[in-house]
């Protein structure tokens, strides 16, 4: 391990795939898209689905309005005789926070987390209306891209972006996903466009698309049997703000900070950062919260979120790219975030980190 | 449809659609009554600070929080964005800007519209007053939305006991979504097929199990299932149950038999009801096959074939 640990086992990303995120998936059933990811990642570790400890899902059935849908996409992995398993309503990445917990308490040294997003037959921005407060939000429909404009323009008013830097973030984080084959949206020459909801214009808003992403987790020994250069999760932690959206001051992450405080984000240096950051303002905030000021850090090399947003997957993703990174050897030290929620409500912070050569 | 999906991709609008009932605490309670009665109640936190709308227990503490204050129905913008397109559902149907909103009184912000002619004519500090809804009921539309009100603050929150006559206790928060559903491939080649009233399912190419209706995968073995098989049509009831209560909007007689049955060649039973065979009659390892109706896309239901019944063994598999 590169640092001493200070959780009971040492868990390593071993494996990461994901299909290419597209605008539509009609062809296919959830299932269908899911389960080749599923077989790409056990292939890169030469385990088979029965030999896998624990499997834990992310989705949400509201978004293509299918009842028990993660249900299904278990068919992908097998489950039948039942298998250890478990699923949560929420992004892949707080599946994979329960598997390493699970991997944690000594039940399982192996876990499989994937998580999928088909958002193709609804209407997103309306659908995530369905997740907020249900007395004094929900009953007036604001829409995700809304209360995003909302934060943007909160940190317009403070002085601490404007629609020209905001547009930065979008072609930087677009040409960078010129190197990823995976991403739905790539090319410095995509257009910022019309407002969509006024600061925020389609540029500053992450593609709607339908995806899939998969990771193996592994603890120890077998970790090293599985990956040449694991990426060992030497931190992780999640927070949540106070889910009244006029409590919070939307220029602010105390969540991601204190989450990166947890996961010893702060105690070296990192050189790369994947953010989930769907809308190009949160980047903002979140760079604010994990202290990346500076150029020395590659932040979003895949694109983000920007490029590709699966929703229910994006946030997994971001722990995915980050590992894969440091398999390839292109870092040693990475951060990895994902959000949930509106202006982002609920932030997960891990840390990777990759052993020298 | 598109020439590089074949074959055709099936779709069909899908409707998601609740009524949510949900109850409310006291200081909900009394917040959305207040409303009803034109009247914007918070509440102190623990701190002292009045959060408006207001929670039952304190955000930083989670102590219970009681002590109930009125505010103003004027306030100041905090931060705004511009919806030069409302959706359905949103306050207003005409162009308007979202705002947080802190009333006057209140050390939190409250989310709405604001009607306002341009995004010109919006900007963070302004003041704002409530347009009341012209029917309220107890709940945050009893705001319409904010408008322009050109005047200094003055308020401060004062006492309140929050007691108002026919308290509201509950909502009912009505919620629509629309979706247009696709089946994927391995559904839409059954449902294909039923139109030629043949039932394909497909096998396992590692285990060799033959799903009806196939899902796409073998949840055993975890592959796709690729191979097309045509099942039935007549097949064995497995198991049943016997229905007694109507259905709302079914057009059924009870009593009436549901059943598990096993077509021919499938590994797996599916579901269907049994006609034409008093209820009390139907058994298991009943020989069944499909009835059709003018039209239908799949069958009305299942009938005896006349057949001796099934041995025990041939069907135990599959129950």
């Amino acid at each position: 391990m590169p640092t001493t640990s200070r959780y009971a086992r040492d868990v390593a990303v071993v494996a990461f795939a994901q299909s290419d995120h597209r605008r539509r998936s009609d062809e296919l059933s959830e299932v269908e898209m899911v389960m080749p990811v599923l077989h790409q990642v056990l292939d890169q570790t030469g385990l088979k689905a029965g030999e896998i400890g624990f499997t834990c899902s992310g989705s949400s059935d509201y978004l293509a309005g299918r009842a028990f849908s993660f249900t299904m996409t278990l068919d992908g992995v097998g489950a039948w005789p039942p298998i250890s398993e478990s699923h949560v309503e929420m992004d892949g990445a707080w599946a994979l926070y329960e598997a390493w917990v699970k991997i944690q308490t000594g039940e399982a040294d192996t876990a499989l987390v994937y998580s999928y997003g088909k958002s193709s037959p609804g209407s997103v921005r309306d659908v995530l209306t369905r997740q907020l407060d249900p007395y004094y939000l929900a009953p007036l429909w604001p829409d995700s891209v809304a209360l995003a404009a909302l934060q943007a323009q909160a940190l317009i008013d403070a002085g601490e972006t404007d629609e020209a830097a905001l547009a930065a973030i979008a072609a930087r984080s677009r040409t960078a996903a010129e190197a990823n084959p995976h991403a739905q949206l790539r090319g410095g020459a995509v257009e910022q466009g019309d407002y969509q909801v006024r600061p925020l214009r389609t540029g500053d808003c992450p593609p709607i698309g339908d995806g899939v992403a998969a990771v193996v987790l592994a603890a120890g020994d077998t970790a090293r049997r599985l990956c040449a250069r694991p990426a060992w999760i030497t931190g992780i932690d999640h927070r949540i703000e106070a889910h009244g959206l006029g409590l919070r001051d939307l220029t602010d992450s105390p969540s991601t900070r204190i989450a990166a405080e947890h996961a010893g984000v702060f105690d070296a240096p990192v050189d790369t950062a994947e953010l989930h950051a769907p809308f190009s303002s949160q980047e903002v905030v979140l760079r604010k919260a994990l202290r990346l000021d500076g150029d020395d850090v590659a932040v979003n090399p895949s694109g983000g979120a920007l490029a590709a947003n699966p929703v229910m997957a994006a946030g997994l993703i971001r722990i995915g790219e980050a590992a894969a990174r440091i398999h390839r050897g292109e870092s040693d030290r990475a951060v990895a975030h994902a959000t949930s929620g509106p202006c982002l409500q609920q932030n997960l912070v891990a840390v990777l980190e990759g052993e020298p050569a | 449809m598109t020439a590089a999906s074949p074959p055709e991709v099936l779709r069909a609008p899908l409707v998601v659609e609740f009524p949510f009932t949900r109850s409310l605490g006291p200081v909900q309670s009394a917040f959305l009554t207040g409303l009803r009665e034109r009247v914007v109640l918070g509440v102190k936190t623990a701190d002292g600070k009045v959060m408006v709308p207001p929670v039952e227990y304190d955000p930083v503490t989670a102590e219970e929080i009681r002590e109930l204050v009125e505010v103003g129905a004027t306030g100041t913008v905090t931060t705004w964005a511009w919806n030069g397109s409302p959706r359905p559902g949103q306050p207003l149907g005409t162009p308007f800007a979202w705002v947080l909103v802190r009333l006057d009184g209140a050390d939190t912000a409250i989310l709405h519209a604001l009607d306002a002619p341009g995004p010109e004519a919006v900007r963070t500090g302004m003041r704002v007053r409530i347009r009341w809804a012209g029917e309220r009921t107890g709940a945050i539309t009893d705001i319409a939305c904010f408008e322009p009100h050109d005047a200094e603050a003055t308020e401060q929150a004062t006492p309140h006991d929050g007691q108002f006559a026919d308290a509201v206790t509950g909502i009912v928060a009505a919620a629509r979504l629309d979706y247009t559903y696709s089946p994927g491939r391995s559904q839409t080649a059954y449902i294909n097929a039923l139109a030629d009233r043949r039932t394909v399912g497909e096998r396992c190419p590692s285990c060799h199990k033959v799903y009806v209706p196939p899902r796409g995968a073998c949840p055993t073995c975890g592959v796709a299932t690729t191979d097309q098989v045509e099942v039935g049509p007549a097949g064995t009831v497995t198991t049943y149950c016997i229905v007694n209560i109507k259905a709302k909007n079914l057009d059924i007689e009870v009593p009436y038999v549901y059943a598990h049955i096993a077509l021919d060649g499938a590994d797996l039973a599916l579901h269907g009801r049994i006609g034409g065979i008093p209820y009390d009659q139907v058994r298991m390892g009943l020989r069944v096959e499909p009835v059709w109706t003018e039209g239908g896309r799949h069958p009305d239901h299942y009938r005896p074939t006349g057949e001796p019944d099934a041995d025990y063994d041939a069907y135990k598999e599959l129950i």
